[in-house]
């Protein structure tokens, strides 16, 4: 029989002062927000997101301990690095279920998730189809600008077919993913879309995911002015497009509707698309946790260990 | 049986008894007979007997049948590992008869299902043929449909008359498996015991009885390797975890995804392999060491994210249960060839700890060491298991539970200030704040991929690259110093050492002592700790002429197996050489000496 190895790690540097309590504290300011400097590009839709998202913070009373800003790879996931807050820049594709990770252990944190389209519908197709069907309680918003920025101009999963990228000279032909539609079959209980070019809107939007109880999913256009210059421009008023909301008498309840005004063509909607109840993730092992752990109420965790080895006699 | 192996009949028609001191028993039908059952009540009764036991079984990868076996090996003394030939064969089948009458001893007991095998009689001879009808008298004692159902408790009902086993214990075990099910299921089973107790084995069979047991030190509990490592975990305080089914680590996670939830736990079943990591990775973010796992394929796939818990120097525990490869291979056999990925598999310079458990009882404190080392040096460590040890069933004395089990909740207290990757700590180890965490000044960390500064911020300063890629490394340097410099199984001088690990510490051992009583001069070591390799090997190699390295993989390009190949890349020693083979299955005593006697009479390589 070996020993363990490694005694409990020393702590130190901790402190005794007691922090404010919530309702004394004053909001966080945007200087207080700030890290990095970003490293987007001038012109750049993210940067509108990041401001939003600092605004959302001061907006809604959220501290810096009780967030965590996670992303993978991509321009817009350099995201975690500009907010001064807890954060987590993982790898490629992968950002949902490292976040699901944070969520399901940690149920006082609100867990926020930016990433880009590539990240998301490509190389994270997967996870982005599990983390909605499962529910998971987090904000994810997706800053889609149809191209791969960071590489330099590659077709991205939504670039319109057509659209002619280093990887795609004579014209992208697949047919491009559709953010909403993806959402909503994946079994997403929020979905919504927004772009950059609306301050406002994406404010709300934002709101709306993070008091959505379950997975709240955004899709924001951000446009990558270095790469795909003007291709949202129908979308805006300010170039001469149209920003139609989502139709007044839309039910978001209405699986069909939303998946129906999904399929309009681009500039399409913007606005809550669907939102329903559904037990979360969260909510459902927490259920689990709270039956399997009635049935050894009062008993100490080796007691509970104990209690399997002595059926293995 | 150590002793008289032979049983002659007796005059008088009176059947002998005869002491033993362990015995191997090779149970050998199809996998749905419940052979398992068998050899699992045969373990447990060893167990509850304080005897030592280990078994060792091979199940076909198909769902649906096909030939299976499960060897138990019995002693009153110390059992080493599942033993190289059997006492005695229980042949359920033609096939099972014929397939494995080459692993019975010369003049071994085959027990044979008179209904289904026809014994050949060239055999006779050599071997002590009994046949029983037992599916009939099965179909007897507990009525119905000859589906097979219940013969397997007929046949343990026949080895507990053989080797006059406790009764009362048996039925005991039986009535707590049946519990819960209808009474019927109960009541026929204890009839098929009943039955195949009271059949007699007629006068041409002398029966056994075991010798006292030297074993007593304290309760003992029975469980296999699997089972030991998932409670090893739980024991060491991970309450989060995810996975991806694979065989044979799913029923480590089947454990966790059970048990967990009543320490307010959970264990996670997630899309992939690569979204289980990160979601235990997410997990250990959030502030308590979380745990994935897989087997060889699945391995590969998470090596991207274990460079970015490399990377990040985020605590993290892999389980590899290791199978035959590369790609599917043989699934549900046993060979130690993830050794390369486990220590070097990744991209960049991506030093991670490897740690090999040495049999079942080793399985539950690995778990608690890999996840203390991962704590202490914010690192991701890997247990190397495999197929063998995560499926053989041992006994072993009762880990004292109140004092093993630890407490790892995060701690969020406030901080006035903190930098994750601070280059001045001398031992290079980070500590990360977990969110929730208040920092004073302000400031947060992020944890990253990147290359990063002091406080997690991507930098592309060739400087401070080089001083992280030299912190992160250093931090096992550290922890290699501190790791205790395995012991010697023999004398620290002679002619031959074999070099062991993982799930071969017991046959080597076995092979010792094998070799010594035969006058040969042979020593062994078990490395537990593959990456880093703990201190003073070197000492120990300049003791021997002869060092061979005896591991379950192939012999490569250059003639040297995977640790083999490690320990000559680490000491530059020729003498180091190894003894590998693949044939899925777990080393045999004899293989091992007869390995070794040749290699030592070709001489060293010459290149």
């Amino acid at each position: 029989m070996s020993s363990p190895l490694a005694e409990a790690p020393v702590r130190s540097g901790n402190i005794v002062a007691v922090p404010l309590p919530d309702s004394e504290r004053k909001p966080l300011s945007k200087k207080e927000l700030s890290a990095d400097q970003p490293t987007w590009c001038p012109g750049c839709g993210d940067f509108s997101v990041l401001a939003l998202y600092f605004k959302l913070i001061e907006k809604r009373k959220l501290w810096h301990e009780k967030i965590t800003t996670i992303a993978g790879i991509g321009c817009s996931s350099r995201f975690p690095y500009f907010v001064q807050a807890h954060g987590a820049h993982y790898i490629h594709g992968r950002a949902l279920p490292f976040a699901s990770g944070v969520s399901l252990s940690r149920p006082d944190l609100h867990v926020f998730v930016f990433g880009g389209d590539g990240d998301a519908f490509s190389i994270g197709g997967n996870h982005f189809n599990h983390t909605a069907r499962k529910n998971i309680k987090m904000t994810y918003v997706v800053m889609d600008n149809w191209v791969y920025g960071l590489t330099k101009k590659q077709t991205s999963p939504t670039s319109p077919t057509g659209f002619k990228s280093k990887t795609d000279v004579w014209g992208s032909m697949d047919q491009p993913i559709n953010p909403m539609k993806q959402a909503i079959s994946a079994g997403a209980t929020f979905v919504a879309r927004t772009t950059h070019t609306n301050p406002n809107h994406v404010l709300q939007m934002m709101e709306a995911a993070m008091d959505h109880d379950g997975f709240g999913f955004i899709e924001c256009l951000s446009e990558c002015v270095e790469f795909y210059e003007g291709a949202f421009d129908a979308s805006n008023p300010r170039k001469g497009g149209a920003f139609n909301t989502v139709p007044a008498d839309h039910a978001v309840t209405d699986e069909m509707a939303a998946y129906k005004i999904a399929d309009s063509a681009f500039p399409g909607y913007f606005g809550i698309y669907y939102n329903v109840d559904r037990p979360t993730k969260n909510a459902n092992e927490a259920k689990i946790n709270a039956s399997n752990q009635e049935k050894v109420k009062g008993l100490k965790d080796w007691q509970i260990l104990q209690k399997n080895f002595d059926r293995l006699k | 049986m150590s002793e008289a192996t032979i049983a002659a009949p007796t005059a008088g028609g009176v059947p002998k008894v005869s002491k033993i001191s362990e015995t191997i028993i090779r149970i050998a039908g199809n996998s749905q007979d419940g052979i398992q059952a068998i050899g699992g009540f045969l373990a447990r009764l060893a167990g509850r007997s304080e005897q030592e036991v280990m078994t060792f079984m091979t199940i076909p990868s198909t769902i649906s049948g096909g030939p299976s076996i499960f060897q138990v090996r019995i002693g009153s003394g110390e059992v080493l590992s599942s033993g190289d030939d059997a006492d005695v064969l229980l042949a359920f089948y033609q096939h099972s008869y014929e397939d494995h009458i080459s692993s019975l001893k010369k003049g071994g007991i085959v027990l044979y299902d008179s209904d289904h095998v026809d014994p050949k009689p060239e055999w006779e001879k050599d071997y002590h043929h009994v046949g029983v009808p037992i599916s009939g008298l099965t179909v007897e004692a507990i009525g119905g449909t000859a589906k097979d159902k219940g013969k397997n408790i007929f046949t343990l009902g026949l080895v507990a008359k053989m080797f006059d086993l406790n009764v009362a214990k048996l039925t005991q075990l039986v009535s707590e498996r049946f519990t819960g099910k209808d009474t019927s299921v109960l009541n026929n089973a204890l009839a098929a015991f009943h039955a195949g107790y009271s059949h007699s084995l007629g006068n041409v069979l002398e029966t056994f009885q075991f010798v006292e047991s030297q074993k007593k030190d304290g309760q003992q509990v029975v469980m296999n390797g699997n089972e030991a490592l998932a409670y090893g975990l739980i024991a060491a305080g991970v309450r989060f975890g995810a996975g991806y089914p694979i065989t044979p680590w799913s029923d480590v996670m089947e454990i966790l995804r059970r048990e967990l939830p009543k320490y307010g736990g959970m264990f996670i079943q997630c899309e992939d392999e690569i979204a289980s990591i990160s979601m235990a990775l997410g997990g250990s973010y959030a502030g308590r060491v979380s745990v994935t796992g897989s087997s060889g394929p699945g391995i590969s796939l998470k090596t991207e994210a274990l460079g970015w818990a490399v990377m990040a120097e985020m605590p993290l525990v892999i389980c590899d249960i290791q199978r035959g490869g590369p790609s599917t291979g043989m699934p549900t056999n046993v060979e130690q060839s993830d050794l390369n990925i486990a220590v070097f598999g990744g991209h960049g310079d991506s030093p991670r700890v490897v740690i090999a458990p040495a049999n079942v009882e080793d399985c539950f404190y690995t778990a608690i060491e890999a996840v203390n080392i991962a704590r202490e040096y914010s690192v991701p460590v890997i247990i190397l298991s495999d197929q063998a040890i995560a499926t053989r069933i041992e006994a072993f004395t009762e880990p004292n539970l109140e004092k093993v089990c630890q407490d790892i909740s995060p701690d969020l207290t406030p901080v006035l200030d903190h930098k994750p990757y601070d280059l001045s700590v001398a031992s290079g180890v980070t500590h990360h704040r977990a969110p929730g965490t208040k920092i004073q000044s302000g400031k947060y960390p992020i944890a990253t991929g990147l290359e990063h500064d002091e406080l997690g911020h991507p930098t592309g300063s060739p400087k401070l690259h080089m001083q992280m890629v030299s912190k992160r490394r250093k931090k096992l340097q550290v922890l290699a110093a501190k790791l205790p410099t395995p012991a010697l199984y023999g004398p620290s001088e002679g002619n031959v050492l074999l070099v062991g690990w993982g799930s071969t510490q017991g046959p080597l051992k076995e092979a010792v002592d094998r070799a010594r009583t035969a006058g040969d001069s042979v020593s062994s070591i078990h490395i537990k700790h593959l990456n880093p390799l703990p201190p003073g090997l070197e000492d120990i190699f300049a003791g021997f002429n002869h060092v061979f390295v005896v591991e379950m993989n192939d012999e490569g390009i250059y003639g040297y197996g995977q640790l083999a190949g490690l320990l000559r890349a680490r000491y530059c020693d020729p003498k180091i050489r190894g003894i590998t083979k693949t044939d899925g299955l777990t080393f045999k005593v004899k293989e091992i000496l007869e390995r070794a006697k040749s290699n030592v009479a070709a001489g060293l390589r010459k290149l």
